[in-house]
């Protein structure tokens, strides 16, 4: 199962030399097996550096990193770190590196070295988690943005990862790809128990997590459930991001005093709580 | 534009020369394009026309089709023929003008056509009928061996099926640079030729640039799934020749044998 504990870490763009950059300061935290962490941030808050960070494409300057005990420093544990942290990056058309749909999801495997039936079994393995079995034999250039970023997950599953990193996997696709996307993860999530890292722009996104870490200036500004982090409506407007739509909606009714609990981030929620205080009204009325 | 697009495009089918093992197929095109080149004798091209044609139809390959393959080397051909007619000396058959037409220009002169017509054909059914994934994996086994004198053979593949990827992804953002610049007022299709030189500046130029973007991002993503430049990798296809692969290979080895022995004894 995957571990990673970060301690620690800072990471500062072209160390000691013209146009250095403090990325991350002193970043500390740990996240446990199985689960679903968003990382929302306003841009340039570091959130892709750290996403980086997790696989061992950058190093710490300062402090470290380890995934189930082995540090990204080590050269020695580079490739093991890699195939036990899959990525996923932003643009789908930049990351698919074959002209087939399966031989785009057998490269990870084929470069681990592993022998032929192994990789075919993967493939086919992969392919129907990612729901894009009767697209294997097509040029992934003519498939949906939403099948695309489905083929780059399914390409990280082929390497058996424990964790999946997610770097604005959504940002450049319509709502309906975003949908799929987000729906392979969470079953990705919720039935295989894999741990996934998603660095979101979307709020409605980061409510499905389990936990939410947000960046502000290369800081980790908090550490909470989605619950405690939405309920604080005023550090999130003073980084530049809003809640998501309900939690939004919830804080506006209940400042013109409507008494709505705190902690309501989700659309079924508030929809709940309204109809139970419309029809407690009407009965309070009526009687 | 668009015209030059399908050349050399791959065609999806289940034909004889498709299902054929692609290193025998490019064997046999790099036999038959030497044979073409030696050749000499009027028997031997008509040999290598019978079998060029039998490959044709072999590949189900439509008359269309065939046009099609041609048409973009059409001004090529043309050129190349009328420089043979032309300019070649020996014996006058008539005067053009300041020129003379020749026998010896007539001979070379529709030899080399034929001769081009021929190498044309047998490079198209290559890429016709084998996807680029599968040529880089057989050029892969084939130059295998150079990897003892320290060629990077693998490495160099698999950057052939790289660019082999991103040519769909290249072409449909020129399109889309094309028209921007066009709704701009850039010429590339009138105008005069330092016009439309101007206009082909403002296509490239982004065009370049979002290629490194694009490169950079995909080393990344290459790196990410532990793509690691000499380290040993497997294939999920393999290659496997069957009969038909060395019957064709045979076939071809036979017809190249024949030429070589029309040129230096018949
Ligand atoms: N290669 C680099 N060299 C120098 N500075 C960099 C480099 N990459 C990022 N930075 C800087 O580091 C900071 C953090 O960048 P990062 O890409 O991690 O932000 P981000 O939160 O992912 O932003 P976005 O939401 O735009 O993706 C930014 O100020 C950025 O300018
Ligand atoms: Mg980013």
């Amino acid at each position: 199962m995957c571990k990673i504990s970060i301690q620690g870490l800072t990471h500062i763009y072209n160390y000691g030399q013209p146009g250095e950059r403090v990325a991350l300061q002193e970043i500390n935290g740990e996240i446990s097996p199985g689960e679903l962490l968003a990382i929302i941030g306003p841009n340039g808050s570091g959130k892709s550096t750290l996403a980086r960070h997790i696989n061992a494409l950058l190093l710490p300057t300062c402090g470290s990193v380890t995934v189930d005990g082995l540090n990204t420093a080590d050269p020695a544990s580079r490739w093991e770190i890699r195939r036990r942290v899959g990525m996923v990056l932003q643009n789908p058309d930049n990351q698919l590196v074959a002209s087939v749909v399966e031989e785009e999801v057998a490269f990870g495997p084929e470069n681990l070295g592993l022998p032929p039936e192994e990789v075919r079994q993967r493939v086919d393995r992969a392919l129907s988690v990612a729901g894009l079995v009767e697209q294997r034999l097509r040029p992934p250039h003519l498939l949906s943005g939403g099948q695309k970023q489905r083929l780059a997950i399914a390409g990280a599953l082929a390497m058996k990862p424990s964790c999946l990193v997610l770097d604005e996997p959504t940002a450049m696709l319509d709502p309906a790809g975003r949908r799929e996307v987000m729906q392979t993860l969470l079953n990705l999530n919720r039935q295989d128990g894999l741990t996934i890292i998603l660095v979101t722009h979307f709020m409605e996104e980061a409510v499905l997590a389990d936990r939410i870490w947000v960046l502000s200036g290369g800081r980790l500004v908090m550490d909470g459930t989605p619950a405690q982090v939405f309920r604080c409506r005023e550090a999130l407007q003073k980084i530049g991001l809003a809640l998501p739509g309900p939690a939004e909606l919830a804080w506006r009714l209940r400042n013109c005093g409507w008494p709505i609990p705190d902690g309501i981030y989700r659309l079924e929620e508030l929809v709940t709580c309204l109809v139970d205080l419309l029809t407690r009204n009407r009965s309070g009325g009526s009687s | 534009m668009q015209g030059n697009i399908t050349l050399g495009f791959y065609v999806p089918g289940q034909s004889f020369i498709h299902r054929l093992d692609p290193r025998t197929k490019i064997l046999a095109c790099l036999a038959m394009t030497m044979a073409v080149l030696f050749c000499n004798h009027p028997a031997g091209f008509a040999a290598l026309s019978l079998v060029t044609l039998l490959a044709l139809g072999l590949a189900r390959v439509t008359p269309q089709l065939l046009l099609g393959i041609l048409r973009p080397f059409g001004i090529f051909l043309v050129l190349a023929l009328l420089l043979q007619l032309l300019f070649t000396p020996g014996r006058p058959l008539m005067m053009l003008g300041p020129l003379q037409l020749t026998r010896e220009g007539v001979h070379f002169g529709f030899q080399l056509l034929w001769r081009l017509v021929l190498l044309i054909i047998s490079g198209s059914l290559l890429t016709l009928t084998t996807s680029p994934l599968m040529i880089t994996a057989a050029l892969e086994d084939l130059l295998k061996p150079f990897r003892r004198v320290g060629v990077p053979v693998f490495e160099l593949a698999m950057m052939m099926s790289i660019a082999l990827r991103f040519v769909p992804t290249l072409l449909e953002e020129a399109q889309q640079i094309i028209r921007a610049q066009q709704s701009r007022g850039a010429a590339f299709t009138r105008g005069r030729l330092v016009q439309r030189v101007q206009g082909l500046v403002t296509l490239l130029v982004p065009l370049f640039a979002s290629a490194f973007r694009r490169a950079d991002e995909l080393a990344t993503a290459m790196e990410i799934r532990c793509y690691r430049p000499g380290a040993n990798r497997t294939r999920m296809h393999q290659l496997r020749f069957h009969c038909r692969d060395y019957a064709v290979l045979a076939g071809t080895g036979v017809l190249f044998l024949i030429v070589l022995v029309m040129r230096w004894w018949g």
